[in-house]
C-alpha cells in the first residue's frame, strides 16, 4: 500500500476536477477509492442517453440532470464521509477565477474540448497550480502533467487549427461525403428550419446584385397555395435539379472536374402516391424524439445505407413531418445530432445531394457520427487514463517532479508497450502563453474591421474570452458587464473600423496588447501591413505568425528507470489531444459562441528522428491515421470564397 | 425513435443502438453482436476485478457470472466501489452477492447471477456454458487446472488470470489456437497466435527468454512458487517473508541460469508487503484486462499474447511473449 507519508498527502489535498464525463466519472471513483478526501467538480453538461455505455456513475433515470452533480451523489454511496463539491457550471464563468483556482493543490482535466483546456491552462498558470491534463479518443489516450516554470504548459505545443473547407467547395464543388453533410446541415436545414431573419451566407451570396431581381422571392419559404408535398417537391427540384443545372451553365468549373447529374423528383419516384406508407397514417405523435421518418416508411436498420430513391423518400417525408408535427420549432431549430428527425433529413438529403455528384451514399448511423462529430468512447480507456492521471496527481503532491510522466495509451504496442511514458518537455521558450513571447499579424489595416481581429485572432486564434485590447496605454476594445454605457458604445463603433480608422489608429508596426483578467492572460501582436491575401490559403485574410513553434527538433526519450541499455531512445508518439465526447461542427457565424462549440482536434505529428526505419512508428501512425480517416473528428469552418462563385453558389 | 424496436433476429435493438453507440462506432455491429452473446465466469471479486466486471458489463456482454464466498471485509470495502457504504445491507453476504446487485444496476441488458462454491471444483461441464473465464485471485494449482479443463473442451473457452500487488499488475491470456482479422492496408488478412497454456508458458525456461524480459515476470513466478510451496493463501504475504523468498529465488535462478540480479530485492519487497492493491493500479489493469476480453469474445482487434505487465513505478505498461513456440 501507498506509503504514509503518501497518504497523509493525498487526505490533506484540495483537489479541482474539470469535467465529469467519460474520464471524469472514472477519475472521480478512483481519487475516492485512493483516499482523497476533499473534491470539487465542475461540469456544465447533463446527462445524455449515448453517454451510459461508460459513463458509469450516471443510468437511465439521470438523463437530463446534472453531470457534476449526479457524479457526486453516486460516489457518496461509497465513500459517504468525504467531501464532494459539485459546481454545475461553465469553468469559463467568472466566479471560477484566479483566486478560486488557487486553492486547490492539484487541477485535474478530463475536457472534451480545446476552448476548455486552453482556459484552464492560462488559469493554472496564473494561479500557480500545477494542472494534469488528459483525453482519449477510442482505443487511444493521453496524461500530461504541467506545472509552471518546470515543465511545458497545455499550449506550449502548437495545437492544430479545425479543419477548414472553402465556401465553394460546399456549396458548388463537393468532392467528399462530409462536403454534402456540412451543406445539409449548414446550408440547407439552417435555411429551411433556422433562424431565416439571420443572415448567413446563404443570404448574402444570393442576394448578389447581378441576379437580386430574381431573388427577391425567398424560395425556402412554404407558399399560401401549397401542401406539404407540393412544398417538398418544390425544394427538392430546386436544389437538387434546379441550382446543378445553373451551375452546370457555367462551363469554365467542369473543366477538370466531374460533372454533377441534376436530379429531379420525377425522376427518382416517377409513380404517384408515393406517400402511401407515409404520414397518411394519423398516428397522434405528440412526443418529438419518436418521430421518425425512416420508421414511417418502413425503414428500420440505421446501419444500412438507403436507395436515391429511398433516400428521396426520406427527405420529402422528413420535410413534411417538420411542417405538420413540429411547426413550432421551425425558424429557431439549430442541427441536434440526438435529434432523430433532424439527423434524418440531414442524411437524405446528404444522399441525394451526394448521388448527384457521383460521391458514395452513406448510412444514417455514420452520417450521424458525421454530421455530430461523433467522437468515439470507451469505458476502458477512460478507466485506465484516470488511473494514470491519479498516479500523476499523487506524483505532484509529494512534489516528486523528477519522477513526472506524460503517458500514451496505444492500441498497437510500441517497442512492446501499451502504455508508454515519457518525460515531461520543458517549458517552450516561445511559447505566447507561458513565456509571453509576442506575436505578429500580417494583416491589410486599411480594410480589415477591428470585429474581425477580435472575432478571428483574439477569440478564436488566441482562445481569450473577456478580451481587453490596448495600443500603448489606448483602450480600443473591452468586455465586461460592469462597463459605461458610452464606452460600450464606443467600443460597438469601434468594432466597425477599418485598423488604421480607430480614434489611435493601428498600422505598420503598432503594437497592440490583448489581456484578459481573468485568465490574468497577457500578448504582444506585432501588426504588419499586408495589401494581398490568397483567398484560398488565406481564407481569413490575416495570417497570425508566431503560434507553431516546432517542438519536435528537440530530443525526447522514454523514461527509463533501468532497462535503458535494452532501449533504443524513443521516437516520440503522437499526440492525441483530443476530446471525450462530442462536438460540433464549427460554424464561421457562430464561432464565437465558444460555450457550445466543442471541437475534437487529433494531433497527428510524429518524429522519428532517432529511429530511421521507423519501423514501430509506423504503428502509430496507423492509430492515428484511423482517427483521421473518419469524416467525424474533421472540425468545419466554412469560409468566404472567391466572388465568382458566389454568383451560382445560390442555395435553395 | 421508436424504442425496442426488434429488427430481425440478428440486429440490435433501437434501445442497444442508442446505448452502444460510441462504441459501435469502433468495433462495429458484428462484434457488438458477438459481445451481447457471449457469457463469462469471473472468480475472485479483487479491486481490479472489480473494475474489470464494470467495464464489460458497461460494454454490454450477454451474461456474467460471479464467484466469491468470501463475506464482505473492511478491505473489500477500501478498493472496492461495488460495496455501498451500509453494514445492515452487507451483514452475511458475500462479496460476490454484494457486487452483483451493484453492477446490474449500470446495464440492464447485462444478465449478472452469482454462483456459490469453489472454483477448483468446477468440472468441464459447467465451464461450457462460458465463452471465457477470468480469474481475480487463486492458488496457481487451480489456474492451472482451470485452464487445462478449459483447453480440452471442444468448446472455445477463453482462459484469463489477473493479479495485481502493490503498485504492479500482471494479466496472463490463454486463447489457445485464435484466429482474427488483422486490417493491413485496407485488406483483412487472417491472422492466426497459438497460445500456450498457463503451465507451458511459466516451464519455459528463463534462460530462453528475451534478454529485455520484464523483471516483473520473474519476480511473479518467485513469489507464486513461495506461496504454493508455503501453502498460503494468494496474496497473504509479509515482509518477514524475504529471506525464504530470497533463498527460493537463487535456486530459481540457478535452475534457469539467469543471474540473481535480474530480480531485484526491492521489488520482491514490494510484492510481499504490499498486499492491498493500489486503486489507481486496479483501474488501470481493470482497463487493459476489460479490453482484451472484449476483444477476444468479440474477435475484433489484434489480442494480447500473452502477459502483460505494469508497474506504476516506472509507468510502463508491456507486453511479453512468453512462450516455447
Amino acid at each position: 500500500m501507498a506509503s504514509e507519508q503518501e497518504l497523509q498527502a493525498i487526505k490533506g489535498a484540495k483537489v479541482l476536477m474539470v469535467g465529469a464525463g467519460g474520464i471524469g466519472c472514472e477519475l472521480l471513483k478512483t481519487l475516492a477509492l485512493s483516499g482523497f478526501e476533499d473534491i470539487h467538480i465542475i461540469d456544465m453538461d447533463t446527462i445524455e442517453v449515448s453517454n451510459l455505455n461508460r459513463q458509469f456513475l450516471f443510468r437511465q433515470c439521470h438523463v437530463g440532470q446534472s453531470k457534476a452533480k449526479v457524479a457526486r451523489e453516486a460516489v457518496l454511496k461509497f465513500r459517504p464521509n468525504i467531501n464532494i463539491t459539485a459546481h454545475h457550471a461553465n469553468v469559463k464563468n467568472s466566479e471560477f477565477n484566479v483566486d478560486f483556482f488557487k486553492q486547490f493543490n492539484v487541477v485535474l482535466n478530463g475536457l472534451d474540448n480545446l476552448d476548455a483546456r486552453r482556459h484552464v491552462n492560462r488559469l493554472c498558470l496564473a494561479a500557480g497550480v500545477p494542472l494534469v491534463e488528459s483525453g482519449t479518443t477510442g482505443f487511444l489516450g493521453q496524461v500530461t502533467v504541467h506545472v509552471k516554470g518546470q515543465t511545458e504548459c497545455y499550449e506550449c505545443q502548437p495545437k492544430p487549427t479545425p479543419k477548414t473547407y472553402p465556401v465553394c467547395t460546399i456549396t458548388s464543388t463537393p468532392t467528399k461525403f462530409v462536403h454534402c453533410i456540412v451543406w445539409a446541415k449548414d446550408l440547407l436545414f439552417a435555411k429551411l428550419f433556422g433562424d431565416r431573419t439571420q443572415d448567413n451566407d446563404l443570404n448574402v451570396h444570393s442576394a448578389d446584385a447581378t441576379n437580386s431581381s430574381k431573388n427577391n422571392e425567398d424560395i425556402s419559404v412554404q407558399r399560401d397555395d401549397e401542401d406539404c408535398e407540393k412544398y417538398g417537391k418544390r425544394i427538392y427540384d430546386h436544389v437538387f435539379g434546379y441550382n446543378i443545372d445553373l451551375a452546370l451553365s457555367n462551363e469554365e468549373t467542369w473543366k477538370n472536374r466531374n460533372k454533377p447529374k441534376p436530379i429531379y423528383i420525377k425522376d427518382v419516384l416517377p409513380e404517384p402516391g408515393m406517400h402511401q406508407n407515409g404520414t397518411n397514417n394519423t398516428l397522434d405523435i405528440t412526443d418529438k424524439s419518436s418521430l421518425s421518418a425512416m420508421h414511417s416508411l418502413g425503414l428500420m436498420n440505421p446501419q444500412d445505407t438507403w436507395t436515391l430513391a429511398e433516400n428521396s423518400k426520406v427527405f420529402l417525408e422528413a420535410l413534411s413531418l417538420f411542417l405538420k408535427k413540429r411547426e413550432k420549432d421551425i425558424g429557431s431549430l439549430s442541427f441536434d445530432k440526438d435529434d432523430q428527425l433532424s439527423v434524418e433529413f440531414v442524411t437524405a438529403a446528404a444522399n441525394v445531394r451526394a448521388a448527384s455528384f457521383g460521391i458514395p451514399m452513406h448510412s444514417l448511423f455514420e452520417s450521424k457520427g458525421i454530421a455530430g462529430n461523433i467522437v468515439h468512447a470507451i469505458a476502458t480507456t477512460n478507466a485506465v487514463i484516470a488511473g494514470l492521471i491519479v498516479i500523476e496527481a499523487i506524483k505532484v503532491l509529494k512534489n516528486a517532479a523528477n519522477s513526472f510522466r506524460m503517458t500514451y495509451c496505444v492500441e498497437h504496442p510500441l517497442k512492446k508497450m501499451l502504455l508508454m511514458p515519457v518525460e515531461p518537455f520543458e517549458p517552450n521558450k516561445s511559447c505566447y502563453v507561458c513565456s509571453e513571447m509576442p506575436l505578429t499579424l500580417e494583416v491589410n489595416t486599411h480594410k480589415t474591421k477591428l470585429r474581425e481581429i477580435v472575432e478571428k485572432i483574439v477569440k478564436n486564434k488566441l482562445g481569450v474570452n473577456l478580451p481587453i485590447i490596448m495600443h500603448g496605454s489606448t483602450l480600443i476594445f473591452e468586455t465586461g458587464d460592469d462597463l459605461e454605457e458610452d464606452m460600450v458604445a464606443n467600443y460597438a463603433l469601434n468594432l466597425e473600423k477599418a485598423l488604421c480608422d480607430l480614434p489611435s489608429p493601428v498600422t505598420s508596426g503598432t503594437v497592440l496588447t490583448v489581456e484578459d483578467f481573468q485568465q490574468e492572460f497577457t500578448c504582444s501582436i506585432n501588426i504588419t501591413h499586408r495589401e494581398e491575401f490568397d483567398d484560398e490559403k488565406e481564407p481569413e485574410g490575416m495570417v497570425l505568425l508566431g503560434l507553431t513553434p516546432d517542438l519536435y527538433e528537440k530530443p525526447s526519450k522514454v523514461a527509463t528507470t533501468e532497462e535503458s541499455t535494452s532501449m533504443a531512445p524513443q521516437e516520440k508518439p503522437a499526440t492525441v489531444s483530443d476530446s471525450d465526447d462530442e462536438i460540433e461542427i464549427v460554424v464561421l457565424e457562430e464561432s464565437n459562441r465558444f460555450a457550445g462549440s466543442k471541437r475534437k482536434l487529433v494531433e497527428t505529428s510524429i518524429t522519428n528522428s532517432h529511429d530511421p526505419k521507423g519501423k514501430d512508428g509506423i504503428n502509430v501512425a496507423n492509430d492515428v491515421g484511423k482517427l483521421d480517416d473518419g469524416h467525424d473528428d474533421e472540425v468545419v469552418v466554412m469560409k468566404a470564397c472567391n466572388e465568382d462563385v458566389r454568383k451560382k453558389a445560390k442555395l435553395v | 425513435m421508436v424504442l425496442g424496436v426488434i429488427m430481425g433476429k440478428e440486429e440490435l435493438t433501437a434501445q442497444e443502438t442508442a446505448l452502444y453507440d460510441r462504441q459501435i462506432r469502433i468495433w462495429g455491429v458484428d462484434a457488438q453482436r458477438r459481445l451481447s452473446k457471449s457469457h463469462i465466469l469471473v472468480a475472485g471479486m479483487t479491486g481490479t476485478i472489480v473494475e474489470f466486471c464494470k467495464n464489460i458489463v458497461l460494454a454490454g456482454i450477454g451474461s456474467v457470472v460471479l464467484l466469491d464466498d468470501r463475506l464482505v471485509t473492511r478491505e473489500a470495502l477500501s478498493v472496492n466501489f461495488l460495496v455501498p457504504n451500509d453494514e445492515e445491507k452487507l451483514k452475511g453476504r458475500s462479496l460476490a452477492e454484494v457486487c452483483c446487485n451493484s453492477l446490474k444496476d449500470f446495464n440492464s441488458m447485462v444478465h449478472v447471477s452469482v454462483e456459490k462454491g469453489d472454483l477448483s471444483a468446477l468440472d468441464g461441464e459447467i465451464l461450457d456454458k462460458f465463452d471465457a473465464v477470468v480469474i481475480g485471485r487463486a492458488s496457481f494449482a487451480t489456474k492451472k487446472t482451470i485452464d487445462g479443463i478449459c483447453r480440452k473442451r471442444s468448446k472455445k473457452i477463453a482462459f484469463f488470470t489477473v493479479d495485481c500487488r502493490d503498485s504492479c499488475g500482471e494479466i496472463f491470456v490463454d486463447l489457445q489456437n485464435y484466429v482474427y482479422n488483422q486490417k493491413k492496408n485496407d485488406d483483412n488478412v487472417e491472422c492466426q497466435f497459438h497460445y500456450p497454456s498457463l503451465e507451458e508458458a511459466v516451464a519455459v525456461p528463463w534462460n530462453r527468454l528475451p534478454k529485455n524480459v520484464t523483471k516483473l515476470y520473474f519476480a511473479m513466478r518467485v513469489i507464486e512458487r513461495f506461496e504454493a510451496a508455503e501453502g498460503r493463501i494468494p496474496g497473504e504475504t509479509t515482509a518477514a517473508d524475504i529471506s525464504s523468498v530470497q533463498q527460493l529465488r537463487g535456486e530459481l535462478c540457478k535452475a534457469n541460469s539467469i543471474n540473481e540480479s535480474r530480480i531485484p530485492d526491492e521489488l520482491l519487497k514490494r510484492l510481499l508487503e504490499g498486499t492491498r492493491e493500489h486503486p489507481p493500479v486496479c483501474a488501470i489493469v481493470g482497463g487493459i484486462l476489460g479490453q482484451e476480453v472484449i476483444k477476444a469474445l468479440s474477435g475484433k482487434g489484434n489480442p494480447l499474447k500473452n502477459f502483460f505487465f505494469f508497474d506504476a513505478k516506472d509507468g510502463k505498461g508491456i507486453i511479453e511473449d512468453i512462450s516455447s513456440l
